[in-house]
């Protein structure tokens, strides 16, 4: 019996708007097993990216328990939960977040900055993670160089690069034409399949859901049961 | 130009959107307006203090080339043949309406100087000395300079060794209290009243009985005769008179210009100091107000589009960039002038380096240095918001939307 | 990790070109105009930064304007611990016009030159302005300002001693350093007093000051006391005090006008600060979402208030490296303007010091404000501010 990679118990999540409490997220209850790859869906405010948000850690529960890996993450301090993100988790961006400044391997070593290695196994690492992503001949370049589909592939090096069990991705395809949203996906389902990474994904696209293995909707802050998918046939 | 076609409301309330860069621009500018407003108010204060001092019914006069009261000497002789000579007001006893002054300079130590003489200054004793005038003036010399009036104790007895202190000198310096006594010129002086005259040079002075001076200084010459004409404007045929008499080596200048003269160096030192820093430093300000409008363009790309599209024109979109930075600048010009105002409250007390002797004068806010310092502030704003404002009209359309 | 945050911060502070450019504009020109100004007002001490300890100077207890009979020379050089002394006149002359206006001394040549080893000149040249009762002694600077050379005739016209004078350059000195004061100019104080006692008797056989030369600096207070209680009493009484005293006697005469140009100095990193506060509040604001996404990729608040510090403190070491490398060639240009006013006109060492500090102030403030902003800044907020 392997430990779920993410478990929820009540969480809940409202915010203070002019005086008035908002209920995000009510009383959520669920668990991802390791591997699995599900996409999170629903209508614009009904709450899945601060579900995402939460579990991913970036941003705090108003109540509850989010496990992550053993760890109740809920119960850590900002320090503490900063450097649980750094080994545990992998972030895509809609809009690809890239530092305009640096190049793309730069861009990819960013998270190994907080690790032991040295510049020599950063370099390394880099590489390997932008071979993965197929832009080796492209690790000097600059963001605004790169079309939309090369940044997110980029964004998705600098997400696994660390070896986290967890990658997060909100909306990865939001922002891209079909086929590079296409070959995003694919990458996405090796990260997965090959890799074995557990992947949560937000996105309101029906397409974009499909590649999961099983859908969960969110609306008005309260989930619905889960919809199982055969695994995408590649 | 239809000032309709600029969305107003929009210019204002993106100044209010961006408040700490709003603060912080107007805020340099404020600071630029400061310095500007301040000196102006120094060289007008400065100016009105020495145009003030002297009345123009008054005719000073020295020994040719002098320049100051303190370098010049008049026999008794040649005073009697002027007062015998130019057309003396009369007062109402029928005595001529002129003084015969001997004006020195004496060293006083200002408040806050505590050391004893021949001490080197270490701290805490600080040495602080200034040359101030005393003048000694003759039966008349307080009749010719009503502006000047008693506002403690009483004046001095003629013949004897009392004196009374100007305004500025009381409240300055160390000693010169009603009632105490200053040692000069081996005889003590008795201090038995304060006057006032006002944003005059004569608040920085020491009055007492000319002759007793003469007596005390040992001198033989007066320093300068003062007089008043019975007609003001009958100086420039006295001067004419008096300067074809052989036997007198005087010049004689009207009270006012003798005053105003006086001041030129410094006049001229304080307005030079002061353009030259309020160019540097709008600069300074110049450049913080370009920086802030070139952001506000590049932030605002998507919105230039959006106005452009909703049909407003290129001039309408560089004027209400325009305007803003005109804004931004009248609310720095505003602040400063406010801070500047406040200086009113203070007086500076400094040596003239003309006559070596201190003067006391304060900041003076005029409705033309609140004119000038608003314009100043204007002509920073729209120096520093042409160029992002030119930058925001040229944006393409299509181009400016797609950053939205 | 340090490296790393250097290249990240300076490629953030260089990322607006035209913005950073302004700003380092803004900074150079600020800290350049700091230096001038404190050069400005360490020139005003210039004469009491170059006074000798071993000299005292003795003038009328009631004011400078007072002259002293000069048989109190015998005297005071009898006084216990004096090694010489000399005496000089104010003369206040205008050469051709008020605005060419340059101190003129009439000094007893050999005893007051002894006393003022710093005023170098030529054996032959002291010896020829000796000999000549009409010859007077100028400094480099004031010759090099009119164009004068040995032999000219330069005349003035008195405005304490009425008439027109006429003298003959006998010497040029130069300066023993940077320090000394090269635009004086001084005459045979015989040549002075036979004219004065012609038509003033009563004038005659004064001086405006005496300069004793003492053997112990140490003794100042000491000497000065025996002088001066020498005199006590008498129709002129003195005060003696050590020349440092005595010319910051003078600046404090004008102390006002010190601490004006003092405060506007201030002002202008003041101004500065908000300008630069200003870049660096705009920068941080456009960074909120690559600041956040540093922040969930794991980098810890402090890191990112290192990171905009650090982008502050290079524009400002970038503006304040060129506004002080400025500074010694706006010095030596404004000096060559101002040299009737300011004799001496040099950055001082302190002048860079406090414009260093200045620059850091500056740096340090404007990064405080953003740098906090963004490390407060919810990651969750912070992403939201894309686009």
């Amino acid at each position: 019996m392997s430990q779920p990679a993410v478990s929820l118990r009540h969480v809940s999540k409202h915010y203070l708007r002019g005086g008035q409490v908002i209920d995000v997220l009510k009383d959520i209850d669920f668990d991802i097993a390791p591997g699995d790859f599900l996409a999170l869906m629903g209508p614009s405010g009904s709450g899945k990216s601060t579900l995402l948000n939460l579990i991913a850690g970036i941003d705090q529960p108003s109540g509850g328990q989010i496990i992550v890996d053993q760890v109740d993450i809920a119960t850590l301090a900002e320090a503490e939960l900063a450097d649980w993100r750094a080994s545990h988790v992998g972030f895509i961006f809609q809009f690809y977040n890239l530092m305009p400044v640096l190049n793309a391997q730069e861009n990819v070593e960013l998270p190994l900055m907080l690790t032991t290695l040295n510049a020599r196994q950063r370099k390394e690492h880099a590489s390997l993670a932008l071979e993965m992503v197929g832009l080796s001949d492209r690790s000097s370049h600059y963001p605004n160089e790169l079309s939309g589909g090369q940044q997110q592939r980029v964004a998705i090096a600098r997400a696994l690069v660390s070896d986290p069990s967890l990658i997060v991705a909100d909306e990865p395809t939001g922002d891209l034409d079909r086929k590079s949203a296409g070959e995003i996906l694919d990458l996405l389902g090796q990260l997965n399949t090959e890799l074995g990474k557990t992947i949560i994904m937000v996105t309101h696209d029906g397409r974009a859901a499909e590649r999961a293995h099983a859908i969960r909707h969110l609306e008005k802050g309260e989930l619905s049961a889960l919809e199982m998918l055969q695994p995408a046939k590649v | 130009m239809r000032l309709s076609r600029i969305p107003l409301h929009y210019v204002w309330r993106n100044l209010f959107t961006r408040k700490l860069t709003t603060v912080l621009t107007a805020g340099g500018m404020a600071l630029v307006v400061f310095v500007f407003a301040t000196v102006l108010m120094l060289e007008a204060g400065l100016k009105q203090t020495l145009t003030a001092t002297g009345l123009a019914e008054n005719v000073v006069a020295i020994r040719k080339g002098s320049q100051t009261e303190i370098q010049s000497g008049l026999s008794r002789q040649e005073a009697s043949i002027i007062e015998s000579s130019a057309p003396i007001a009369l007062n109402a006893m029928g005595r001529q309406l002129s003084s015969r002054e001997a004006v020195v300079l004496i060293s006083l130590q200002k408040k806050g100087g505590t050391c004893s003489k021949s001490d080197p200054p270490t701290p805490p004793c600080t040495n602080k000395p200034a040359n101030i005038v005393v003048r000694g003036v003759g039966a008349q010399g307080l009749a010719i300079r009503p502006q000047a009036k008693l506002i403690e104790g009483r004046r001095f007895l003629p013949g004897s060794a009392e004196i009374m202190v100007g305004r500025a000198i009381a409240d300055g310096f160390e000693g010169v209290q009603l009632g105490a006594s200053l040692h000069f010129a081996r005889r003590d002086w008795t201090v038995v009243g304060i006057f006032d005259a006002g944003k005059t040079g004569f608040n920085s002075e020491i009055w007492g009985d000319a002759e007793q001076m003469m007596q005390a200084f040992r001198r033989l010459n007066y320093s300068a005769l003062v007089f008043q004409l019975r007609d003001t404007d009958a100086y420039a045929s006295t001067q004419k008179k008096l300067e074809a008499d052989q036997r007198l080596t005087a010049e004689y200048k009207r009270e006012t210009q003798f005053y105003a003269d006086q001041s030129k160096v410094m006049a001229s030192f304080i307005s030079i100091l002061g353009s030259v820093l309020s160019a540097i430093f709008s600069v300074g300000a110049i450049i913080g107000a370009m920086i802030t409008m070139y952001a506000a363009v590049a932030n605002r790309t998507g919105e230039i589009g959006t106005l452009r599209a909703l049909g407003y024109r290129r001039r309408s979109v560089m004027l209400a960039f325009l305007l803003e930075a005109l804004f931004l600048a009248l609310l720095g010009g505003v602040v400063g002038l406010i801070l500047a105002s406040f200086m009113q409250f203070f007086a500076v007390s400094t040596m003239n380096w003309q006559t070596f002797a201190e003067l006391a004068f304060s900041f003076t806010l005029t409705p033309i240095i609140v004119l000038k310092s608003l314009l100043f502030a204007l002509l920073m704003g729209m120096l520093g918001g042409f160029l992002p404002a030119l930058r925001a009209a040229r944006l393409q359309i299509v181009d400016a939307l797609r950053a939205a | 990790m340090i490296l790393f945050m250097l290249r990240m911060a300076l490629k953030n502070a260089l990322r607006h070109r035209l913005r950073a450019l302004l700003t380092l504009a803004g900074i150079a020109l600020a800290i350049l105009s700091f230096g001038l100004l404190s050069t400005v007002v360490s020139a005003w001490y210039a004469g009491a930064d170059a006074a000798s300890d071993k000299r005292l100077i003795t003038r009328s207890a009631i004011s400078l304007v007072f002259p002293l009979p000069i048989n109190y020379g015998e005297k005071i050089r009898a006084v216990e611990g004096v090694t010489s002394v000399s005496w000089a006149n104010w003369f206040g002359g205008v050469y051709i016009e008020e605005k060419n206006f340059f101190p003129q001394f009439a000094i007893e040549p050999t005893s007051y030159l002894r006393l003022y080893p710093e005023f170098h000149l030529e054996d032959a040249e002291l010896a020829a302005f000796i000999r000549d009762r009409q010859g007077c002694v100028v400094g480099r600077k004031l010759a090099q300002r009119f164009g004068w050379k040995i032999g000219d005739r330069i005349p003035l016209r008195g405005t304490i001693y009425a008439g027109n004078w006429s003298f003959i350059v006998r010497g040029i000195y130069t300066g023993r350093d940077s320090g000394t004061d090269e635009n004086q100019f001084f005459f045979h104080w015989t040549y002075l007093n036979e004219w004065i006692t012609q038509r003033y008797p009563r004038r005659g056989n004064s001086s405006g000051v005496f300069v004793i030369g003492i053997r112990d600096g140490g003794e100042a207070a000491l000497i000065s006391e025996r002088v001066d209680s020498l005199f006590r009493n008498s129709l002129a009484e003195t005060l003696t005090e050590t020349e440092k005293a005595f010319q910051l006697g003078f600046v404090a005469m004008t102390e006002s006008i010190v601490l004006a140009i003092q405060l506007v100095s201030y002002v202008v990193i003041l101004i500065i600060m908000a300008v630069m506060a200003n870049t660096m509040a705009m920068s941080a604001r456009e960074r909120t979402a690559e600041y956040a996404t540093l922040k969930a990729l794991g980098f810890s608040p402090g890191v990112i208030g290192w990171l905009i510090l650090v982008e502050s403190l290079l524009l400002c070491a970038i503006g304040a490296g060129i506004g002080i490398s400025l500074t010694w060639p706006a010095v030596r240009a404004v000096g060559q303007a101002l040299d009737n006013l300011f004799p001496v006109f040099n950055v001082a060492n302190s002048t860079v010091w406090l414009q260093v500090a200045a620059a850091l102030v500056v740096a340090l403030s404007a990064a405080t404000i953003p740098a906090w902003r963004a490390m407060q800044v919810r990651i969750v907020d912070g992403l939201r501010a894309v686009g």
